[in-house]
C-alpha cells in the first residue's frame, strides 16, 4: 500500500519533470555547462520560433563533460540529437560513426565552409587532418588566454614599486619571463588589506585541465608533438631541452605564485579565484571573458591578454564544431539546426550574445576588433593556435599527459625530463596497440 | 571480599562511569553531526554566504539554494528584466533579484524520480525474488545449498567498476543501456545477495511447525507458504525492503557508468550541479538535503534490524 | 551471534490427524525448483556470466571505443603488462595504505564506543542512532559535500582545525601528503558507527555471569578485560574487519568524488585506476585483466579469512 501510494508520488513527479520527453518535434543538444552554453539557449529561442520545434538542451560540467559524452557516444545512446563535442574527438567520432559526415548536406544546402575561418575548419571540421572530409560546423572558436586585473596594474604605488624592481614598466607580460616577474610581484603582496596572489592557472587532475595549462607554456617555448618528417615519432620532440624549459617553468609558476590550495583547478576555480580578488591574473579560455565583463565584483577592472610568447607566437586552441549523432532518430529535424545555425545573421547574433562565431562574415568585419575589448586578442590567438593530439586514441594520449604531468607538476614526482621521457613511452605504447608504430 | 568492594565493574557501571561515558559519546555524536548539520544548513544560504571566508556561522536564511536546485536560469542585463512583466511567484521573485529569470524546471526532480523508480523497482523484485529463494534455502534441502548460499554472498565481493564492464557491453548489445528497466535487473540481481542472506535469517527464525501443521490440515505447500509464512515475515520483509532500497539509492558507480539523461538517478547528478562558476553549493547542499531525508527518516524506523541489516543477516540482536 | 529459534510449545489448533492423504499442489520439490530458479538465472546472467565474458576479455585486445577493429588474441599478454606496471602496484599500494589506516581507526574508535555505550546510561538508544547516520549515506554525495567541508578557505574543516591549533594555510585534498588521510578520515567519520555497532552486539552477548565469576574470583577489571571481553568480541571484530576490508578494498564512489583519485596519483585506488582504464581509455582487454585479478584477490583472501574467523568462532 505503501508502496503503490509512493510509486504513484514518483510518477508524478516523473510526468511534471518529463517534458524534455514529449515525443512532438523536439531535439536534444548536448555540450559543456558553460556561459555560452547560457547564450547558445537563448540564440536557440530563434530556431524554435522559424521551425516550431522545441530545443532541449543537456549540459554537462566540463569536469565530467568528456567522461559522460564519450561514453554516450560509446553506448549509442539516443539522448543526444545534436552534439558540440570537443575538437579532439573528432578522430575518434569519424572512425568510429558516431557523427554523420556533412560534405553531402553542405552541398545541398549551399552551405560553403569555406565561409568560416579556415584555422576552425581545419580544427573544428576535419578528419583527417585537412581533408575535405566535414564531421562537424565550427560552433565556438576559442583558445586559452590571460585576463587580469586592470585597476591593481593602474596603482601608482605599485607601478613604482614594480619600476624599482624590475627596472620596466608594469604591463600585462608579452613573455613567459615577464609573466614569471608580475606574477612573483604580486604573490605575497597585500592589497586593501588582504594578501593576493599572482596567478590562478590550469593544474586539473581529473579531464584535461593541467593538460590545456602546461602547453600553454609548451606551445610558446616550441613544443613539438612528433617529427614533422615521420608521424609518431616523438623522442626528441616531446622531451626536447625547450620542452624540458617549458615544463619546468611552469612547475615554477605553480610553486610560486598561486593560492593555496589551487592543486586541482580548472576554469571554475580559476574564475572563482579571480572574482574573488585573490590572484591578479587568470589564465581562462575565452569563452568565459564576455562573463567576466559583466560581472559585479571584477566587470570593470578587468583587462585582457594575448598568451604570451617565448620562443614563438602561439595560443592552446579550444572550442569545438556542432556535429549531428548518427545515432539520433531526428537527424533531418538536426540538420535543419545545423542549416539555421549556420546563416550569417544568427551568427552575428552568436557574437553578440557571448557565443564566439567562427564566420568569416563575423570575423573580418572591419569592426568586430572593436565589439569587445578581447576581440582583437581573440583574432590574433586564432591566427596561432595549436592544438592537442586529435587521434582516435586521444582519450589515452590525454589521460597520460594529465598524470604524467601533474604527478611532476603538483605531486612532486622526478624532474621535468623524467616526465616527459614516461610520457614519450606511454604514447609509444598506446601508437604501438592502435598499429601505428 | 575486598574484590567486590572494587569501584570498576564491568557488570555493574559506576554511576560516574556512566556519566563519563555518557559524556564522551555526547561529545563524539555532536563532533560527527557537524559536518551534516553544516551541509544542511549551507542549504539555507545565499551563494555568497556559502563561499564567505571565512565561514560563517550566523547567516540570513534564504530559499535561494532549493530554488536554484529545481529551475535553470540564465543571467539577463538589467535593461530586459526591467522589460519583463513584475514576478509572479515568490521563486521567481528572488531569481530576479540576482538579475536572472527561469526558463524552466532543472533536471534535479526528474532524477529524483528515476532514483525512486529506479529504487523501489528494484527493491520489490529483489524482495520478491528473494524471499522466494530464501523460504527455499530454509526449508527445502537443495543440493549444494552451502555452496550456492556463499556463492549469493560472493557475488557482493565483486568491484562494481570490474562487473560494470561486461555489463556495459551487454546492456549495448540489448539496448539496456540508460533505460530504468536496465538498472532495476542490474540493482535486483545486486540487492539479491543482501535480499535472500536477511530474508533466510528472518524465515530461520519462523518455526516450521506452523505450515506443517497447516499442511496436515490440507493446505498445499504454496498457499502454507502465502497464508501462514509470510504474514509472520512481514516485518523482516519491510526491513529487507528497506535496506535493499538504501543500497539502490546510495549506488553511484553503475549509474555513473550505464545511465545518462534518460535514467539518470541523483547520486550522478547532485555533485555536477553547476551554478555561476563552480558548484553551487547551497544547491548541492539542497540536493544533498533532500536526498538524505528519507534514508534518515528510513534510519530511525530501522533502529532495531540495523545491525542485522548491515551484516547480511550474521549478526542479530 | 545466532540464535536457536524458538520452537513452539504447541502447534495450531488439535486437530485429529488422519492418514496422511497425498497432498494438494505442486510437490515440494517442484516447489524448492520454482523458488530458488529466478534467483540464480538473475545471478547467473548479471554476475557470472559477465565474469566469464570478463575473462575472455581479458585474453584479447578489445576495446569497447572501437568494437569494429580487428579483435587479435592476445594470450597472456595483458597480464604480463599487468604485473610490470608500476603503476598498477603504485596504485595497489595506496589501496592497502587506505584499507589498512581505515580499518585500524575504525576498530580502534568503533571499539571505545562500544564499550562506552554498553554502559547503558540513560538516552543511549538515540545517540546510538544520531551516531549511525554518516554511515547511511550515499557515499558519493558524501564526498562531494567533504569537498566542500576541506576548502582551504571557505569551509569549516580548517576553520575548527586553526581553532584549536594555528597550522596555518593547509589543504586536506590538495597536498599530496595530506590526502590520504582526507579520505582515511571522511571513511572513518561514516563507518565507525559500523564497527561500533557488531562490538556492541559482540559485548552484549558475553554472559555476565562470566565476570562475575572472574571477580569472585580476585580478578582485576584489566585482566577481566583481557581474557574474557577480548577473547569473545574478537568474532565480531573479525566480521567487522571483514566487511569493512571488502568494501574498502572496492571503494570508489567516496574517493572519485572527494579526490579524483588525486593529488596526482596520491589516492589513486585500484577502482578508480580501474574506470580510468576502462570507461575513459577504454582498454577494455586490459582492464578485464586487471579486474579479474582484483577480484581473484578479494575472493581468495576473503576465503582465508572467513575460515579463520570460523575457527575462532569455535574456539
Amino acid at each position: 500500500m505503501r508502496r503503490t501510494f509512493l510509486t504513484s508520488m514518483a510518477l508524478s513527479m516523473g510526468l511534471a519533470a518529463g517534458v524534455a520527453q514529449a515525443q512532438e518535434k523536439s531535439l536534444t543538444l548536448c555540450w559543456a555547462a558553460w556561459d555560452p552554453a547560457n547564450a547558445l539557449t537563448e540564440l536557440s529561442r530563434d530556431f524554435t520560433a522559424r521551425t516550431g520545434i522545441a530545443m532541449n538542451f543537456e549540459f554537462v560540467p566540463w569536469t565530467s563533460f568528456a567522461d559522460r559524452f564519450l561514453n554516450e557516444l560509446n553506448s549509442r545512446g539516443k539522448l543526444c540529437d545534436l552534439m558540440i563535442g570537443d575538437s579532439q574527438w573528432l578522430g575518434l567520432a569519424a572512425e568510429n560513426g558516431h557523427y554523420v559526415k556533412l560534405n553531402d548536406f553542405f552541398e545541398k544546402e549551399g552551405i560553403d565552409i569555406n565561409d568560416f575561418l579556415p584555422a576552425t575548419v581545419y580544427n573544428y571540421s576535419t578528419w583527417p587532418k585537412g581533408s575535405p572530409n566535414y564531421w562537424a560546423l565550427p560552433a565556438m572558436g576559442d583558445a586559452l588566454a590571460w585576463v587580469y586585473r586592470k585597476d591593481w596594474f593602474a596603482r601608482p604605488e605599485l607601478r613604482e614599486a614594480f619600476r624599482k624592481e624590475y627596472g620596466r614598466e608594469l604591463a600585462p607580460p608579452r613573455t613567459w619571463d615577464e609573466l614569471m616577474e608580475v606574477a612573483k610581484f604580486f604573490t605575497g603582496r597585500e592589497i586593501d588589506g588582504k594578501v593576493r596572489y599572482g596567478v590562478a592557472i590550469y593544474t586539473e587532475r581529473g579531464s584535461e585541465g593541467i593538460t590545456m595549462g602546461v602547453t600553454s607554456a609548451l606551445y610558446p617555448w616550441g613544443f613539438r608533438y612528433q617529427d614533422p618528417e615521420q608521424p609518431y615519432r616523438m623522442e626528441g620532440f616531446v622531451n626536447s631541452p625547450e620542452a624540458v624549459e617549458a615544463l619546468e617553468a611552469y612547475k615554477a609558476l605553480y610553486e610560486c605564485c598561486t593560492p593555496p590550495g589551487h592543486s586541482d583547478a580548472y576554469m571554475v576555480a580559476n574564475l572563482d579565484a579571480y572574482k574573488s580578488g585573490q590572484v591578479a591574473m587568470q589564465m581562462n579560455w575565452f569563452a568565459f571573458f564576455p562573463g567576466i565583463l559583466k560581472d559585479e565584483q571584477v566587470g570593470e577592472v578587468s583587462g585582457f591578454f594575448v598568451n604570451p610568447r617565448q620562443n614563438e607566437e602561439a595560443s592552446v586552441l579550444g572550442g569545438q564544431g556542432i556535429s549531428v549523432v548518427s545515432y539520433s532518430d531526428k537527424k533531418d529535424l538536426a540538420l535543419q539546426y545545423i542549416k539555421w545555425f549556420a546563416q550569417p545573421e544568427v551568427q552575428q547574433k552568436w557574437w553578440a550574445l557571448g557565443g564566439y562565431s567562427a564566420h568569416r562574415a563575423v570575423l573580418e568585419a572591419p569592426d568586430f576588433p572593436e565589439s569587445a575589448p578581447f576581440a582583437g586578442d581573440f583574432l590574433e590567438a586564432m591566427s596561432n593556435v595549436r592544438d592537442f593530439w586529435q587521434e582516435p586514441e586521444y582519450a589515452e594520449l590525454l589521460q597520460a599527459m594529465q598524470r604524467r604531468i601533474h604527478d611532476y607538476v603538483v605531486a612532486d614526482k622526478g624532474t621535468a625530463k623524467e616526465a616527459l621521457d614516461k610520457l614519450i613511452q606511454d604514447w609509444t605504447e598506446i601508437f604501438e596497440d592502435a598499429g601505428k608504430l | 571480599m575486598s574484590a567486590l568492594d572494587q569501584a570498576r565493574s564491568i557488570v555493574e557501571p559506576t554511576p560516574f562511569s556512566r556519566r563519563l561515558a555518557a559524556v564522551v559519546i555526547l561529545v563524539y555524536a555532536l563532533v560527527s553531526s557537524i559536518p551534516l548539520a553544516w551541509i544542511v544548513a549551507t542549504s539555507f544560504k545565499t551563494p555568497s554566504d556559502a563561499i564567505a571566508y571565512p565561514p560563517k556561522l550566523v547567516f540570513t536564511p534564504s530559499l535561494e539554494g532549493y530554488v536554484n536546485l529545481f529551475t535553470a536560469r540564465t543571467r539577463q542585463t538589467p535593461e530586459y528584466l526591467a522589460s519583463l512583466p513584475p514576478p509572479e511567484t515568490w521563486y521567481e521573485e528572488l531569481v530576479r533579484k540576482r538579475n536572472m529569470v527561469i526558463t524552466g524546471p532543472s533536471r534535479f526532480a526528474g532524477r529524483y524520480a528515476n532514483s525512486l523508480i529506479i529504487g523501489f523497482g528494484s527493491t520489490f523484485f529483489a524482495v520478491f525474488l528473494g524471499t522466494l529463494a530464501a523460504y527455499a534455502f530454509s526449508r527445502f534441502r537443495i543440493p549444494l545449498k552451502e555452496d550456492l548460499l556463499f556463492f549469493i554472498l560472493s557475488t557482493r565481493m565483486f568491484p562494481p567498476i570490474a562487473v560494470a564492464i561486461p555489463v556495459y557491453l551487454m546492456y549495448r548489445q540489448l539496448g539496456l543501456t540508460d533505460t530504468q528497466l536496465g538498472m532495476i535487473i542490474l540493482y535486483t540481481a545486486v540487492n539479491l545477495s543482501l535480499s535472500v542472506w536477511l530474508l533466510k535469517g528472518f524465515i530461520d527464525e519462523i518455526p516450521k511447525e506452523y505450515e506443517e501443521a497447516a499442511m496436515v490440515d490440507g493446505y498445499s505447500r504454496l498457499q502454507a507458504f502465502r497464508k501462514v509464512v509470510l504474514p509472520q515475515a512481514a516485518a523482516g520483509i519491510a526491513a529487507t525492503a528497506i535496506f535493499c532500497l538504501i543500497f539502490a539509492w546510495n549506488e553511484y558507480a553503475f549509474a555513473l557508468l550505464l545511465t545518462s539523461g534518460l535514467a539518470q538517478t541523483a547520486p550522478p547528478f547532485i555533485p555536477n550541479i553547476i551554478g555561476e562558476g563552480g558548484l553551487d553549493w547551497p544547491a548541492v547542499a539542497a540536493g544533498t538535503t533532500l536526498f538524505l531525508l528519507p534514508v534518515m527518516i528510513f534510519t530511525i524506523i530501522l533502529r532495531r534490524h540495523l545491525l542485522r541489516g548491515i551484516t547480511f543477516g550474521a549478526l542479530r540482536r | 551471534m545466532n540464535r536457536t529459534p524458538v520452537s513452539s510449545d504447541t502447534p495450531s489448533p488439535a486437530v485429529p490427524r488422519p492418514a496422511p492423504a497425498p497432498r494438494p499442489g505442486l510437490s515440494d520439490r517442484t516447489v524448492a525448483w520454482l523458488f530458488v530458479a529466478p534467483t540464480l538465472f538473475l545471478l547467473l546472467a548479471i554476475n557470472i556470466f559477465p565474469l566469464l565474458w570478463n575473462i575472455y576479455l581479458s585474453f584479447t585486445n578489445y576495446k569497447a571505443n572501437a568494437p569494429n577493429r580487428p579483435l587479435r588474441w592476445l594470450g597472456l599478454r595483458n597480464y604480463e603488462r599487468l604485473l610490470s606496471n608500476e603503476d598498477i602496484w603504485a596504485s595497489m599500494q595506496v589501496t592497502a595504505r587506505f584499507v589498512f589506516w581505515s580499518i585500524l581507526l575504525q576498530v580502534v574508535l568503533g571499539f571505545a564506543l562500544a564499550w562506552l555505550l554498553n554502559r547503558r546510561f540513560r538516552g543511549h538508544g538515540f545517540w546510538t542512532t544520531v551516531i549511525v547516520v554518516p554511515m547511511m549515506l550515499s557515499p558519493a554525495v558524501v564526498g562531494v559535500f567533504w569537498t566542500y567541508l576541506f576548502q582551504p578557505q571557505a569551509g569549516i574543516f580548517n576553520y575548527i582545525v586553526n581553532f584549536f591549533y594555528d597550522f596555518g594555510d593547509f589543504t586536506m585534498i590538495g597536498d599530496p601528503d595530506l590526502a590520504m588521510w582526507a579520505i582515511v578520515l571522511v571513511d572513518t567519520w561514516m563507518w565507525t558507527p559500523f564497527v561500533m555497532l557488531i562490538c556492541l552486539a559482540g559485548l552484549r552477548a558475553i554472559p555476565e555471569y562470566l565476570y562475575e565469576a572472574a571477580e569472585v574470583d580476585g580478578a582485576s577489571s584489566w585482566r577481566q578485560f583481557w581474557t574474557i571481553t577480548v577473547p569473545l568480541v574478537l568474532p565480531f571484530l573479525m566480521l567487522a574487519v571483514l566487511f569493512r576490508g571488502i568494501e574498502n578494498f572496492k571503494m570508489f564512489d567516496m574517493v572519485v568524488e572527494l579526490t579524483s583519485g588525486g593529488p596526482g596519483s596520491a589516492t589513486e585506488l585500484a577502482s578508480i585506476y580501474l574506470k580510468r582504464e576502462a570507461f575513459e581509455k577504454w582498454r577494455t582487454g586490459f582492464s578485464a585483466a586487471l579486474a579479474v585479478v582484483l577480484f581473484v584477490t578479494v575472493f581468495g583472501v576473503a576465503n582465508i579469512y572467513v575460515k579463520l574467523l570460523n575457527r575462532v568462532k569455535e574456539r
